[in-house]
């Protein structure tokens, strides 16, 4: 059962990915990678990170992918459509993906990531994903933690300082 | 219990849930038509039936058989899904509310989160369908409502977080039945506050319904509907009204739990509560006039936002040094 929806969240995911690439229109390029989104909160459900598949929908759908839509709606989408769409590097892109993929399967050949391999995906007998999480966040990982919010604050400041400038001029 | 018996139970629920929503979604329009003709000093509808108690159902038909119009100029595919985008978020939050002990369509370790990120979907049909309907005032009403959406999600979200720290859980049971004693609105009466007016401009009612301001924009992001798809958008905000109004229940007044010595059934308890918080929702679209833009943003970021996290660091030291 587990394994029938893994494969209906991949072939979702691959398929709106494709969609994504090879649409003509932004927006609708922006939506399919919203629907790869959604795929991808279902595999995190069935690897046992409900939190991780909720802040997948709730930041990368439902905030950074409104304010992508939002910014591209505010350009003019009809003169994307007339540009040019492919760039006759297609060559060039499979051998880039050939190589990726070998590398893919060297890595996972070799045994790396074994816990990633076994089926199904189940992170230890804990009483619910949050709490274990909050539990290492704050206590194993409390410093790349508060790392990563620094590096968050530089950059929403560094935002507003550049916003700042264009209004006072 | 066999695999099957259970997933029928489970769509039994579905549709009960799913069939008392979109009817008392369809009431709830009479409700707010009712109520406001009364504090005006009006009747309200009274044609159809007795008190115009057959009102919602006229309106639904007339929706139903009206022409559904798709402008010439509009990208079909969106300007059909957006209808769409919009109603199914509000619906499939029903699905881990606890509306009672023991009746509720699913229990999920993150249930609160749950309705936060699907929610949070919900502005994905706004923003389609202002962009597709391919009109200026549409497009405008669609921008200024995923401005006022996203921004004031954040005070949503960090409002949950004092009620949050008192009960431990992410699981709207357990929410509630830490609730036993004291209702956690006497805890937390700050974050209540922050709750419901991030609510009121989530689902764009009056004082925040900039984003359809009809004396501006024409209708905003949904000029250009008409018929059934226009019914969609109409029964989502309703839906979504009910929706917020019921995480409050859950999140502040307790839940199902009720007075001891009224022995009422838990999920009665639920709606009444509920039906008192529409009412209010109700009542202020009667009382206050409408935010300007800037004032929406000032009032929420300048204000709410401290005050929100005031009431985290307070809820914090608290919990640390008293209990």
């Amino acid at each position: 059962m587990e394994l029938l929806f893994f494969y209906i969240f991949a072939a979702g995911i691959v398929g709106a990915s494709l969609l994504m690439v090879t649409r003509a229109n932004v927006i609708h390029a922006a939506l399919s990678l919203v629907l790869a989104f959604l795929f991808m909160a279902g595999l995190f459900v069935l690897a046992g990170a409900e939190f991780l598949a909720g802040v997948q929908i709730l930041v990368y759908a439902g905030g950074i992918m409104v304010l992508y839509l939002f910014s591209i709606m505010l350009m003019n989408v009809g003169v994307s459509i007339r540009l040019r769409q492919w760039h006759r590097q297609s060559v060039l892109a499979l051998a880039a993906a050939l190589l990726l993929a070998a590398e893919i399967w060297m890595v996972l050949g070799r045994g790396g990531y074994p816990e990633a391999r076994r089926w199904p995906w189940k992170l230890g007998e804990t009483p619910g994903n949050v709490e274990a999480l909050g539990q290492v966040l704050y206590t194993k990982f409390l410093f790349p933690f508060e790392v990563a919010s620094m590096l968050l604050l530089a950059a929403m400041i560094g935002a507003i300082v550049l916003a700042k400038r264009r209004i006072t001029r | 219990m066999g695999i099957v018996a259970e997933a029928l139970i489970a769509l039994v629920k579905i549709a009960v849930v799913l069939g008392v929503v979109s009817l008392v979604v369809a009431y709830l329009t009479y409700l707010e038509r009712k109520i406001i003709a009364h504090i005006q000093m009006r009747l309200g509808p009274m044609r159809v039936g007795w008190h115009g108690l057959l009102q919602p159902i006229a309106d639904g038909l007339k929706l139903f058989l009206k022409e559904d119009i798709i402008p010439d100029k509009a990208d079909k595919i969106v300007f059909v899904i957006a209808p769409v985008m919009v109603l199914v978020p509000a619906f499939v939050v029903y699905s881990v509310l606890p509306f009672s002990q023991n009746f509720y369509i699913t229990q999920i370790n993150v249930g609160l989160f749950f309705i936060l990120a699907v929610s949070s979907l919900g502005v994905f049909g706004i923003v389609m369908a202002g962009w597709a309907s391919n009109s200026k005032y549409s497009l405008l009403g669609a921008l200024r409502s995923a401005a006022q959406m996203l921004s004031y999600e954040i005070f949503l979200g960090f409002s949950l977080i004092g009620p949050l720290m008192l009960a431990g859980s992410l699981n709207l049971q357990r929410i509630v039945e830490a609730q036993g004693d004291v209702w956690f609105v006497f805890y937390q009466p700050l974050a209540f506050v922050v709750f419901f007016i991030a609510s009121l401009a989530e689902t764009n009612r009056v004082p925040f319904d900039l984003p359809e301001a009809e004396t501006e924009l024409v209708a905003g992001f949904h000029t250009e509907y008409s018929g059934m798809k226009f019914a969609f958008f109409f029964l989502a905000e309703y839906a979504n009204i009910m929706v917020t109004t019921a995480v409050a229940v859950a999140l502040f007044f307790g839940g199902w739990q009720g007075i001891d010595w009224i022995p009422l059934p838990g999920f009665v308890w639920y709606l009444l509560k509920m039906g008192v918080l529409i009412f209010v929702f109700i009542w202020l679209r009667a009382t206050l006039p409408r935010y300007r833009y800037d004032q929406l943003m000032r009032l929420g970021w300048k204000f709410m936002f401290p005050l929100v996290m005031a009431n985290i660091f307070l809820t914090g030291l608290v919990k640390y040094l008293f209990l």
